[in-house]
């Protein structure tokens, strides 16, 4: 104590431990704060992943769900849908799925779906949120000719096919959108959650 | 009588000054003995004007917490409640909508000044640096503001925004999720804005307001003919010391500053009274209808004053770069000071070049801004859109050379005067 002299060595390493603590603890003190912004087990109870019970559906039918606050529609094509898929491609705004924002990459194929009979879409009008309408029936239909089974919707009439792809010429700018999903067995699906995780 | 109160009046501020020394060497500083250049023009008012601006923000937003209820199901209405049940429920609210709007005009054109004078200049770089991040906080603040109503571009206007984080390669979805706290904008969303919009952000504004106008003091004021006062010659009628060309900011530029302040509130009372949406303009009619997530409104658009960054981000065909370019209009800005390479501040000694150069930039700032209020359909107004986008980069980016090329005429050693 009564030794004037410094121990500049010690001063400075006492210094640094001081910061190096002090500043780890301040981080870890960050975490509670951040993590605060999450979702909450109230928000995320509300958007888990729903299973849909589709062993009843048989070709040509439609299921609706629900899944955070949207429809979502499950229809089993028929052969016939399924081949005239092809056929139609250059009426399409996006034949191939090019946008991945409209769906998982696994559904990025000609049917854009897991299972080729079987399609999973959120039922919103990608325009402006309406409900568009299920026509499966692969005939004339007063709003198109041609009709090889889609959707249509009532409100600005944008038309999609039986993959959701939308039509050239219509309002709505991208395909309806495929949620993500996987199969469970044959009769069971689970909407929200694919191979990949939870959305 | 007179007596007793001027020695009352004495006695306390004696008291005061025995307890806080400080005080009033801070006043001087800051007040009356702020030697500011004497020729300041019509384009200094917009400084005092944003700082008002801030207070009526603050002051009408005070007042609108007492009767907004932050919650999804019942922020709409507690907002028609405050325009109709509330007395002078609804001037409260239209001194903060078009207050914000009126702030931004403020802003832009103090931002043109500082390019048009060179304020930016060193040493005055930290002053444009903190001045552009009250620009980053002020739009934050705006955008979380206009969430509040819960009306339907408040939700659908939200939802775009926030998506544009999720254009972040690998942690983009978790990003959106965490900012919004939930998997869409809802109840959970609405009240953290809140929560930021009248105390995080508002603390922030003021702080970075202290700082900008700590740093001004420090260096001192620019002025139109970018001459450096504090190295002219010294004397002036209240110091011997003070610049030549400096008068005290206070009695002078607060009195000049308050004249300008009536015509600024006699246009802002004139928008109030008569025209307080202008035309969709400062209050978009889509948010007179509630928040509805099964229906997308038919253009969706920012508020005018983000509208030349929207426009950015739309003629980019693709959406991480679209996201970057918008991003990096803004901060490009920061380093202004490091791009101007010219020896002058002024525009006054400056050449041509300088002048074509200013005016393309305002050029394509209010053709973006327009483009991107549109409902952005037109494929002849995306190419536009490009070429503007391309000569908004291109101002900043080739700043080094033009200001270097461009010819210089000599400054005066004084300010020069009108009178």
């Amino acid at each position: 104590m009564a030794d004037d002299s410094v121990n500049l060595g010690r001063r400075r390493f006492l210094t640094a431990t001081t910061a190096v603590v002090g500043g780890a603890g301040a981080l870890v003190a960050a975490v509670p704060f951040i993590k605060a912004w999450n979702p909450s087990a109230k928000a995320k109870l509300a958007g888990q992943p729903i299973r849909a019970d589709i062993s009843k559906i048989r070709p040509g039918e439609q299921l609706q769900f629900e899944w955070r606050g949207q429809p979502i529609l499950v229809i089993s094509r028929t052969p016939e849908a399924l081949a005239a898929l092809p056929t139609i491609k250059d009426k399409l705004r996006d034949p191939d799925s090019e946008n991945s924002d409209q769906q998982p990459s696994y559904a990025k194929n000609e049917n854009r779906s897991i299972k080729p009979e079987i399609l999973v879409l959120v039922g919103i009008c990608t325009h402006l949120g309406c409900a568009p309408k299920y026509y499966p029936e692969l005939e004339p239909q007063a709003f198109d000719s041609e009709w090889k089974g889609g959707f249509f919707c009532p409100c600005h009439k944008s038309r999609f096919d039986l993959a959701g792809r939308v039509f050239q010429g219509v309002p709505a700018p991208t395909n309806l959108v495929v949620p993500p999903y996987r199969f469970i067995d044959d009769g069971l699906i689970e909407i929200g959650v694919d191979t990949q995780g939870a959305a | 009588m007179a007596n007793v109160l001027t020695r009352t009046a004495d006695n306390v501020a004696t008291w005061v000054n025995d307890r806080a020394p400080g005080m009033m060497p801070f006043y001087r500083k800051h007040m009356s003995e702020y030697y500011a250049p004497k020729n300041f023009n019509l384009w200094y008012y917009f400084g005092s004007l944003a700082l008002i601006a801030l207070v009526n923000q603050i002051v009408t937003g005070i007042w609108l917490t007492m009767n907004y209820k932050p919650s999804a199901a019942e922020a709409f209405a507690s907002i028609e409640y405050i325009m109709r049940d509330v007395e002078w429920g609804w001037l409260i609210r239209y001194m903060h909508s078009t207050g914000a709007s009126a702030f931004f005009i403020v802003v832009y054109l103090h931002m043109f000044r500082g390019l048009m004078y060179g304020s930016y200049q060193k040493p005055r770089e930290l002053v444009w640096i903190l001045g552009m991040l009250i620009y980053l906080v002020l739009m934050a603040e705006a955008f979380m503001g206009y969430v509040l109503p819960w009306g339907q571009m408040s939700f659908w206007g939200a939802k775009v925004i926030i998506s544009l984080f999720g254009a972040i390669p690998w942690i983009g979805g978790a990003l959106t999720e965490w900012i919004m706290g939930d998997y869409l904008p809802s109840d959970i969303t609405l009240n953290r804005f809140f929560a930021l919009h009248v105390i995080a952000l508002p603390l922030v504004l003021l702080l970075l307001v202290v700082l900008h106008l700590g740093a001004l003091h420090e260096v001192g004021s620019n002025n139109p003919d970018g001459v450096e006062i504090k190295k002219g010659p010294k004397g002036n009628r209240w110091s011997s010391l003070a610049p030549a060309d400096g008068i005290p900011f206070h009695p002078y530029y607060t009195v000049k500053d308050m004249v300008g302040l009536g015509f600024f509130l006699m246009i802002c009372a004139f928008i109030i009274f008569f025209e307080p949406t202008v035309g969709g303009w400062f209050l978009e009619h889509d948010n007179y209808v509630e928040a509805n997530r099964l229906v997308t409104p038919e253009h969706i658009k920012p508020v005018w004053y983000y509208t030349p960054y929207y426009a950015m981000l739309r003629v980019v065909p693709h959406k991480l770069s679209g996201v970057l370019v918008m991003f990096g209009a803004i901060a490009v800005l920061f380093l202004v000071p490091w791009l101007d390479r010219s020896p002058v501040r002024s525009h006054r000694y400056k050449g041509l070049l300088t002048k074509l150069m200013l005016g393309l930039l305002a050029v394509c700032f209010i053709w973006l801004g327009k483009i991107g209020s549109g409902p952005g359909t037109d494929p002849v107004e995306t190419i536009i859109g490009r070429v503007l986008t391309f000569l908004y980069f291109m101002f900043f980016i080739t700043m080094p050379i033009w200001t270097r090329l461009d010819k210089t005429r000599p400054v005066p050693e004084r300010v020069t005067t009108h009178d």
